[in-house]
């Protein structure tokens, strides 16, 4: 039997302890899960891997010959599935109930097993074991081929983002190592796969049973060139460049013993942090500086994602458990609608307007499922129209939380894209969901017959209403010049309103994304609203970006001529990405916003603006000036004749 | 930047002592002297600095541990000034059980897991973490990180809840509770791996040092004080012991060993081929003693 035992061979070798716990120490890990059919060898794979890399001790080789002959199911061999079903339950049946975590390493790596169950009733613990796995080994039975379990382990272990797969042809012995069998089955997958965004895809022909391709290159299948499957984990890349993320910790707790320390705790689940960075804590947008990092006893200068630390910020933000706190310029989105995947794991059924508990990484939440979208057949992956989610279905659902909180998709983060549904009665853990996009939804439209008209209304407020459209780059200075004119305007007693994105992207707008169809029914709105502000007699400050001309024309084109003043915020590409007030710039820069205006998307200049500021030389002070002195004179800032 | 495992074990680790002190009303650590609970103790200390621990440490003495262990857990207690509670079933003291007289079976249950429900019960915990590992043995390879159980104290293999991600369900019903286990990822290498990293202090018990042993039942055991009186043909040697498990010492088998510091004990432990649990006699019944035990409400 070909057997690897690298810890002994290792030590005998070179008598340096130290040096060789060192080295253990600072192995990779790499977590992977098993699935496939149920008689497919899963456990038979695994005791194998243990058996082959020597980690059974000699009481557990010879417990497990004693049981293999008094129970086993494979004559007088051994039957290394017995290694692995843990339960007596699952021993009696002969089958695998729950997730059975096994460890094993090589030199290279430490490795985490997750063997899962192959029945679709226990589709969940599936899910719960690919959760925390970096790749996966799915075993097709090389005499049955594709099952309509592989095509459902595969949907699943794609579903809880996994980019690696090894798919595993096994008992390759039992079709006498026949290459066209092994072809056949790789054509079959490679064919069906397309449709489930994984990265990499290995196929290997084994014998789990006898050993072939597991730890090194079979003989007797001298036809398959590739790498045996040890070899093959150990130089898998499953590392998903975290870094370029940018700076993200949820806070978990905050430590504070006494008066003089307050401390937040959490895991970093992307970037980098160092003393001295500037940060923000989300959902509420506070910033600070990192004034000090905590490791363990330790004070460190600089922490990495996967690391467990508390920190000290300068200044007294308020932050607790739930906030994130985050890179200032590479910070999270913040959310409380949401499009989500549902795996449900409850005899009792989703339904759409129940309550449930949602806990995220970090908080424990309300939240209501306001949609049921349509549920997903998991075993032919196709979409189907569904008013519940029953035990082991998966589906497409709009959830809505009761507070707005900072995330990221899953794709790109699974720890800030994801959480467990809790039933409020019982505390069962009830479904997994991973965040697919956030939902910008409208509310109700109301509409009430006006008993007293226009001319009444601004009378009564001694200002003629009036559209006031700032347009211009993302940290052109909108904001900054509307927000500072609504101050003076307001001094003098006159009655305004300002819509951004900052208030109509969190009600208004909030379904819209950023589509061409999109940025058009998004101005669109706003210019409706703004009707109707102006018919209530308000002086309107809208500051959108609105990059085309023919978004402005349609907003201009709803109100009377004399009621809209484009104001043209003027400010260079380099000047704005040098202020990036929500560091989207940078964002934009390293692609993670796409269609960003300035950036990769045009920016058509106003021809014939009412009023143009120039930011680069004056002061936004100097601009709101400028717009009061054209009110002024056009006869905006008192009553109408 | 990758960390390194025995850094993602940590991490993990500390993440899930945070978790419990954030979302559980009165949780209590399960101490029980031995090497796990020193590094899950060095992990809990860690995970709220500089804060002390922000919950009570709990020690179910049977009346039957070696000397050294309750020496060693009265000198952590001090040295990191824990609120440390000893409870002792004092039903089971009243009827004089022990493992030499009603043997290891009623003496585990009524001094261990009964005199863990009792301490439960009396302080109404709602969350105590533990020190097992899932690479020990087969039924634990199964159990959640955070084990639900009844208002009875057991466990249902069968019903355990999901546990995605590292995210963990913490709300229970009044009377129930929640066992976890911060270790469960860790294998035995990586527990000594991390103690000779970090330089985890241990009870002496681990190295190897002359001791007074007596042979029975093919096992090496420790004469601890005169309760344990020799049986024919017994008779007492001074033989260089140590432990790779520690529990009641009548219990406990001693293996003879050279190994009297840490890398020793490594050495000796990367060569072995006997798994660990072997020196416990409370596993050898059934295959499936450890899972039934568990169901009974034994940690």
């Amino acid at each position: 039997m070909a057997a690897i035992d690298p810890i002994q061979n290792k030590q005998l070798m070179s008598h340096d302890l130290d040096s060789f716990i060192e080295a253990q120490g600072s192995k990779s890990l790499l977590r992977f899960i098993t699935c496939g059919s149920v008689d497919d060898g899963k456990s038979t794979l695994i005791g194998r891997l243990l058996y082959d890399s020597k980690l059974l001790y000699e009481d557990q080789v010879e417990a497990l010959k004693e049981e293999s002959r008094r129970v086993g199911t494979q004559g007088d061999d051994i039957d290394f599935a017995l290694l692995v079903d843990g339960l007596a339950a699952e021993r009696e049946q002969g089958i695998t109930i729950d997730v059975a975590y096994r460890f094993f390493s090589t030199d290279a790596r430490k490795y985490i097993v997750a063997d899962t169950p192959g029945h679709v009733q226990y589709t969940r613990n599936m899910a719960t074991g690919a959760s925390t796995a970096d790749a996966a080994v799915i075993l097709v039975d090389a005499r049955h081929g594709l099952q309509t379990q592989t095509y459902r382990h595969s949907f699943i272990v794609s579903l809880l983002g996994i980019k690696n797969v090894v798919i595993a042809i096994n008992k390759m012995d039992l079709v006498d190592y026949d290459e066209s069998v092994f072809t056949n089955i790789q054509n079959a997958y490679q064919n069906f796969a397309q449709k489930l965004g994984f990265e990499e895809i290995a196929y290997l022909p084994i014998s789990a049973l006898k050993g072939d391709n597991i730890t090194t290159q079979s003989e007797n299948m001298p036809w398959h060139s590739g790498e045996a499957l040890l070899p093959l984990l150990d130089k898998m890349d499953c590392s998903n460049n975290k870094l370029a993320q940018g700076f993200r910790m949820p806070v978990q707790l905050v430590n504070r013993p006494n008066l003089d320390f307050r401390g937040f705790c959490g895991t970093i689940t992307t970037g980098e942090v160092k003393v001295g960075d500037d940060v923000v804590v989300l959902p509420n947008i506070k910033s600070s500086k990192i004034q000090s990092i905590i490791r363990g006893r330790d004070s460190v200068e600089q922490a990495f994602s996967g690391e467990a630390v508390t920190l000290e910020l300068e200044d007294e933000v308020d932050c607790s458990r739930g906030d994130m706190i985050t890179a200032k310029d590479a910070r999270c989105e913040v959310s409380d609608q949401f499009q989500v995947n549902v795996i449900w794991m409850s005899e009792s059924p989703l339904l759409p307007g129940r309550s449930y508990f949602i806990k995220t990484g970090n908080q424990t939440l309300a939240g209501v499922f306001t949609a049921l979208k349509h549920k997903v057949n998991v075993n032919t992956l196709e979409e189907e129209p569904a008013h519940s989610l029953e035990l082991n279905e998966v589906g497409i659902v709009n959830l809505g939380l009761d507070k707005p909180i900072p995330y990221e998709i899953y794709e790109h983060s699974r720890e800030l894209g994801s959480f467990v549904i809790i039933d409020r009665i019982t505390n069962e853990t009830v479904g997994a969901g991973m965040i697919k996009f956030s939902l910008r939804r409208a509310g109700n439209i109301h509409w009430h017959a006006p008993d007293v008209d226009a001319n009444a209304r601004a009378l009564i407020k001694h200002q003629r209403p009036a559209s006031l459209w700032f347009t211009g780059l993302s940290g052109s200075g909108k904001s900054t010049v509307a927000n500072l004119l609504e101050k003076k305007l307001h001094a003098r007693g006159k009655h305004t309103y300002t819509l951004d994105g900052d208030n109509v992207r969190h009600g208004l707008t909030k379904d819209l994304g950023f589509t061409d169809a999109d940025r058009v029914e998004n101005i669109r709105r706003v210019g409706e609203v703004s009707k109707l502000m102006i018919d209530a007699g308000l002086l309107v400050l809208s500051a959108f970006i609105s990059p085309f001309r023919g978004e402005r024309l349609l907003a201009r084109d709803l109100l009377d001529d004399d009621q809209f003043i484009e104001i043209y915020v003027k400010a260079s590409v380099e000047t704005c990405e040098k202020r990036d007030p929500k560091g989207l710039y940078a964002k934009a820069r390293r692609g993670e916003i796409k269609h960003f205006t300035g950036i990769d998307s045009d920016y058509e200049e106003p021809i014939n603006p009412e009023i143009e500021l120039d930011t680069d030389s004056f002061s936004a002070e100097e601009c709101a000036d400028q717009i009061i002195l054209h009110l002024e004179e056009n006869g905006f800032l008192n009553a109408p004749d | 930047m990758n960390i390194s495992h025995l850094r993602r074990l940590e991490a993990e680790s500390i993440h899930i002592f945070r978790e419990v002190a954030a979302e559980c009303e009165n949780p209590v650590f399960m101490y029980s002297i031995g090497k796990d609970s020193s590094v899950m103790l060095d992990l809990a200390l860690k995970a709220f600095h500089p804060a002390p621990l922000p919950f009570p440490v709990l020690h179910v003495d049977t009346t039957w541990k070696f000397r050294e262990m309750i020496a060693f857990r009265d000198h952590v207690t001090k040295k990191y000034n824990l609120d440390m509670h000893v409870h002792i079933n004092q039903e089971g003291v009243d009827q004089n059980i022990g493992p030499l007289t009603h043997g290891s079976a009623v003496h585990t249950d009524v001094m261990k897991t009964q005199g863990l429900k009792q301490a439960l019960n009396k302080y109404q915990y709602d969350a105590a973490f533990g020190g097992a590992r899932r690479d020990e043995e087969k039924s634990r390879a199964k159990e959640r990180v955070f084990s639900f159980r009844t208002d009875k104290h057991a466990w249902d293999p069968k019903n355990q809840r999901p546990e995605l991600w590292s995210i963990y369900n913490t709300r229970i019903k009044k009377g129930e509770s929640v066992r976890v286990f911060p270790l469960s990822n860790w294998t035995e290498l990586d527990i000594w791996q991390y103690i000779k990293l970090e330089n985890i202090e241990l009870v002496s018990l681990y190295y190897a040092k002359e001791r007074p042993v007596i042979e029975r039942d093919g096992m090496l055991i420790m004469v601890d004080d005169d309760r344990l009186e020799l049986r024919d043909g017994e008779k007492v040697e001074h033989k260089k012991v140590r432990f790779r498990t520690l529990g009641c010492y009548p219990l406990t088998g001693a293996m003879e060993s050279e190994a009297d510091d840490l890398n020793g004990i490594i050495q000796e432990m990367l060569i072995a081929r006997t798994s660990e649990r072997e020196g416990r006699l409370i596993d050898t019944d059934t295959s499936a003693s450890m899972e039934k035990k568990k169901q009974e409400g034994y940690f």
